[in-house]
């Protein structure tokens, strides 16, 4: 095995919440009693052949060295799990973090986010799930070391206390964490676990240095694409052009005869070729004659899926509020009775465009596939469907299977599906050996599961005093949960993520989804909704104060009045932002969000000159609760706001005759290091319960930027990509 | 057959002579550092210095750079010590971490030529490498503080 940085697990086999049930449906969807039939947890070895080391618990593993490792069960995809995670248990384990080694754990009932309800990195709720877990695991181990050394000591363990690694006791013995953990895994495991308060934190709430950095800065961090095996052959895959068609017939003749090429075979996902190298692979697949069956969408173009949202629009929708899909102080008045009262009414439809995850990491998985085993080696979000999937291609149990989980060179979502691993497995069992199976960017960018589109109409109405009277949301899109887990009835998923907490005072409420496919798989991506449904909300919300003359800042404040987290966000980041003081020539523009738990609020300052946008600064005030690390939170939300803006300026894939136009990053723009502007992030300090920060970051971004054209310019912009519109 | 000098050590590579020299350093070497991320020279992930210079390995026959001078990530120094990787671990700029073995490539080839840049010149040097994850502020912040390390390595 090569590469430095985090070691794979190697040697064993290894308010209104839609994630929870998402997941928990889709597990057992694919798992068929997955859960109970998983490989026992690491907790269950014993002691390794190189010294003694034993597991207190599933996630923590002491050596007779003193070594201390702490097994991850997130994937660390740069939201810096590899580092807040193990703050939490070290912060009980009382151990300086620079000790700690990290492995990725493997697939495990412990590990099962019971957010998700499956082993999931996603929905942002990481620390939220490991919160009391691993600090409890933490005390616990803690506790059972004092429990060994004073047994050892013959003194009662209330006479000890443990700091640095080590047990101490009031008579000035020492034994480090090394020399009590055999006794101590053999201790019980405590009961009554008091954690610490707030204010006794070392560790949590510190600004202290990503564990992972330095192993990315030497080129020895290793990825998905880095494994490398005894014997590996490297494998590249044809994937029909046409989304959802297939290949007809296959001549291999020419590219068999290839240098390098041992194998070139048809698997369930595509034309596979197999040789002893990348480029020879990817030179042979050029030469691999494929005739391809177009499928259902040869027709399929983005104006026809423009029209089919359209004229699903004009259906009455499923309500959201008869349901209870909506928080409960949310009431459905009168519609008619409020719009036709109101003074002043606003009929606005908001467009949102398909969009490629482009993770900077293509697709690539290693498999290993033998009789009796299969190990692969994937940077994936989600390790029990990995472990399914591979089962299924393989021919195996799902307990044959070893997932191996390697660091993410991003995911946003996009490896929350896995796709890509089956024809990794069906390419190893072909040929007997490891394969390695690379997507190229053009195969990564064409065949995403794509964030889904969508048309959101928004009616709204403002009294004779400019009260909200009536507000209402009609959203049209395919649904990325009924593909995800056919078995989920519920017609709202994701599709509704934060508009079914519409935070703002109004009279009468009404939400409705007319769900509608377009015959393209999407996907779940970073934000997933609260993208488009927030997009919807602050422009309308900045569409309703121009109406009345209010300014945005004053006329959303009125509206969340006794709402103090909402409004502490807001006034901050006026006040850091300068709101109503721009340069000469620059304008601001505002939106808020409440989501994951968090509360964020942003200011977008612009300018623009000849139709030329320039964005100079984004400054931005978040609530999360109480942080973990804060120097990572702030890092996730300026990651956010430039994943927003790459999206709000440019991000458009586009479809002709069933085919992905966007190929690469010259025709899928990303934002660039000359493009970004200026970043100020605000934390406010709080101890409420930790809230999400990975996908808190980008949704208020693109409507912030939009409401900043709208004060420079008087254009509306109700739909993106920006670069689609002309601001001159 | 290929020979080549990659991080002072020269070698000879049995591989067809149009094969990018990405994939050279990765399956024949295995330096992993340099990374795939678009094969069209548009990502700057797999940047590597040629006589110095930050150069595109995606698109680079390995054919063309026989006789030269290859360095990658792992060349860059033994220990993390060039001043780039120094403010890197500094500033905590990696998130996901893909993308930076080319934006420290990219990087300490501007401070080579220039241990002063200014904004535009960091702009000029390192926008032709992408951040998905969106480390822009901190690699800005990060090359001005290499820069200053650079120039207290110098002047000490």
């Amino acid at each position: 095995m090569s590469g430095g940085g985090f070691p794979r697990e190697v040697d064993q086999p290894s308010e209104v919440d839609f994630g929870r049930r998402v997941f928990l449906q889709r597990t057992a969807l694919v798992g068929g009693g997955l859960v109970l039939a998983l490989a026992l947890p690491p907790s269950t070895r014993g002691a390794r052949a190189a010294g003694e080391a034993r597991d207190l618990n599933a996630w923590l593993r002491i050596g007779s060295d003193d070594s201390i490792t702490i097994v991850v069960d997130r994937s660390e995809m740069g939201q810096g799990v590899y580092t807040a995670l193990p703050m939490l248990l070290a912060e009980e384990l009382e151990v300086d973090l620079t000790r700690i080694k990290i492995v990725a754990a493997p697939v495990g009932e412990p590990y099962v986010n019971a957010l998700n309800g499956g082993q999931v990195t996603g929905t942002s709720n990481s620390v939220q799930d490991a919160w009391e877990k691993l600090r409890k695991a933490g005390a616990q181990a803690r506790m059972m070391l004092i429990a060994a050394a004073a047994q050892m000591w013959h003194i009662n363990p209330s006479e000890c206390h443990a700091a640095d690694g080590k047990v101490l006791s009031t008579q000035g013995k020492t034994a480090s964490y090394g020399q009590v953990a055999v006794a101590a895994a053999k201790m019980p495991v405590p009961k009554d676990v008091v954690l610490k308060e707030a204010a006794q934190f070392r560790l949590i709430g510190k600004p202290l240095a990503r564990l992972d950095t330095p192993d990315k800065v030497d080129g020895s961090a290793e990825f998905g694409l880095d494994v490398k095996l005894p014997g590996m052959l490297y494998a590249v895959i044809a994937l029909s052009p046409t989304l959802g068609g297939k290949a007809a017939s296959v001549d291999s003749t020419a590219a068999s005869a290839m240098p390098g090429v041992h194998r070139v075979l048809a698997t369930t996902s595509g034309v596979v070729v197999v040789a002893d190298h990348f480029w020879q692979a990817r030179k042979a697949r050029d030469a691999v004659r494929i005739s391809w069956d177009a499928g259902p969408n040869a027709n399929l173009n983005d104006a026809g899926i423009r029209e089919l949202l359209q004229k699903a629009a004009a259906k009455p929708g499923a309500s959201a509020l008869s349901r209870n899909e909506v928080s409960a102080s949310l009431k459905n008045g009168n519609a008619g009775d409020a719009l036709k009262k109101a003074a002043k009414t606003l009929s606005a439809v908001y467009e949102l465009p398909l969009l490629a995850h482009a993770t900077m990491e293509p697709m690539n998985c290693t498999a290993d596939v033998k009789a009796d085993r299969c190990d692969v080696y994937v940077g994936t979000q989600v390790q029990q469907m990995t472990q399914s999937a591979a089962a299924e291609a393989a021919g195996l149990k799902a307990d044959q299977v070893n997932v191996h989980t390697t660091l993410l060179g991003g995911g946003f979502g996009r490896r929350l599906e896995v796709d890509f691993v089956p024809a990794a497995v069906e390419a190893s069992k072909a040929v007997g050996a490891p394969v390695k199976l690379i997507w190229t960017r053009e195969d990564d960018m064409t065949h995403d599961y794509f964030r889904p589109p969508a048309r959101e109409e928004v009616s709204a109405g403002l009294d004779e005093k400019g009260h909200l009277v009536a507000w209402e949301l009609s959203i049209s899109g395919p649904s990325i949960t009924s593909r995800f887990d056919p078995t989920n009835k519920n017609p709202f998923d994701s599709v509704i993520e934060y508009v079914q907490n519409f935070p703002y005072a109004v009279t009468h409420f009404d939400l409705r989804y007319n769900r509608q496919e377009i015959g393209v798989d999407v996907g779940y991506m970073r934000s997933v909704s609260h993208a488009a449904n927030c997009f919807a909300i602050e422009s309308s919300m900045d569409e309703l104060a121009a109406m009345v003359s209010r300014d945005p800042l004053d006329f959303r404040l009125e509206l969340l009045a006794g709402k103090p987290r909402h409004t502490r966000v807001l006034k901050l980041v006026a006040e850091r932002a300068g709101w109503g003081h721009a340069p000469k020539g620059r304008h601001q523009g505002i939106a808020f969000m409440e989501g994951y738990t968090s509360h964020i609020a942003q200011v977008a300052e612009v300018s623009i000159e000849g139709g030329r946008l320039k964005i100079h600064k984004i400054t931005c005030v978040i609530d999360c609760g109480q942080t973990v690390n804060p120097r990572i939170v702030e890092s996730q939300i300026e990651s956010g706001i430039v994943y927003g803006l790459s999206a709000a300026l440019w991000g458009d894939i586009t479809l002709r005759n069933g085919r992905v136009q966007q190929r690469n990053f010259n025709d899928y723009r990303v934002l660039r290091l000359n493009e970004t502007p200026q970043i100020e992030v605000h934390i406010i300090p709080s101890d409420a319960p930790p809230g999400g920060i990975g996908e808190t970051g980008l949704p208020p971004v693109a409507p912030a930027v939009c409401n900043a054209i709208f004060a420079a310019t008087g254009k509306r912009l109700r739909s993106l990509p920006i670069s689609a519109h002309s601001l001159a | 057959m290929v020979t080549l000098t990659v991080n002072g050590t020269t070698q000879n590579i049995d591989a067809d002579a149009d094969t990018p020299l990405l994939w050279i350093l990765r399956d024949h070497l295995s330096l992993t550092g340099t990374k795939f991320g678009c094969g069209m020279a548009l990502c700057g992930a797999c940047t590597v210095h040629i006589d110095g210079a930050a150069v595109r390995s995606c698109v680079l026959p390995v054919k063309a750079v026989e006789g030269k001078h290859i360095t990658t990530i792992e060349g860059l120094s033994k220990d993390r010590s060039h001043p780039a990787q120094r403010a890197w671990i500094e500033a905590d700029v990696p998130q996901c971490g893909y993308c930076q073995s080319g934006q420290i490539m990219s990087a300490a080839a501007l401070l080579a030529n220039n241990p002063s840049p200014n904004d535009a010149d960091i702009d000029a040097a390192l926008s032709g490498n992408i951040c998905r994850c969106g480390t822009y502020v901190r690699i800005r912040k990060a090359v001005h503080r290499a820069a200053e390390l650079l120039r207290a390595e110098k002047s000490s």
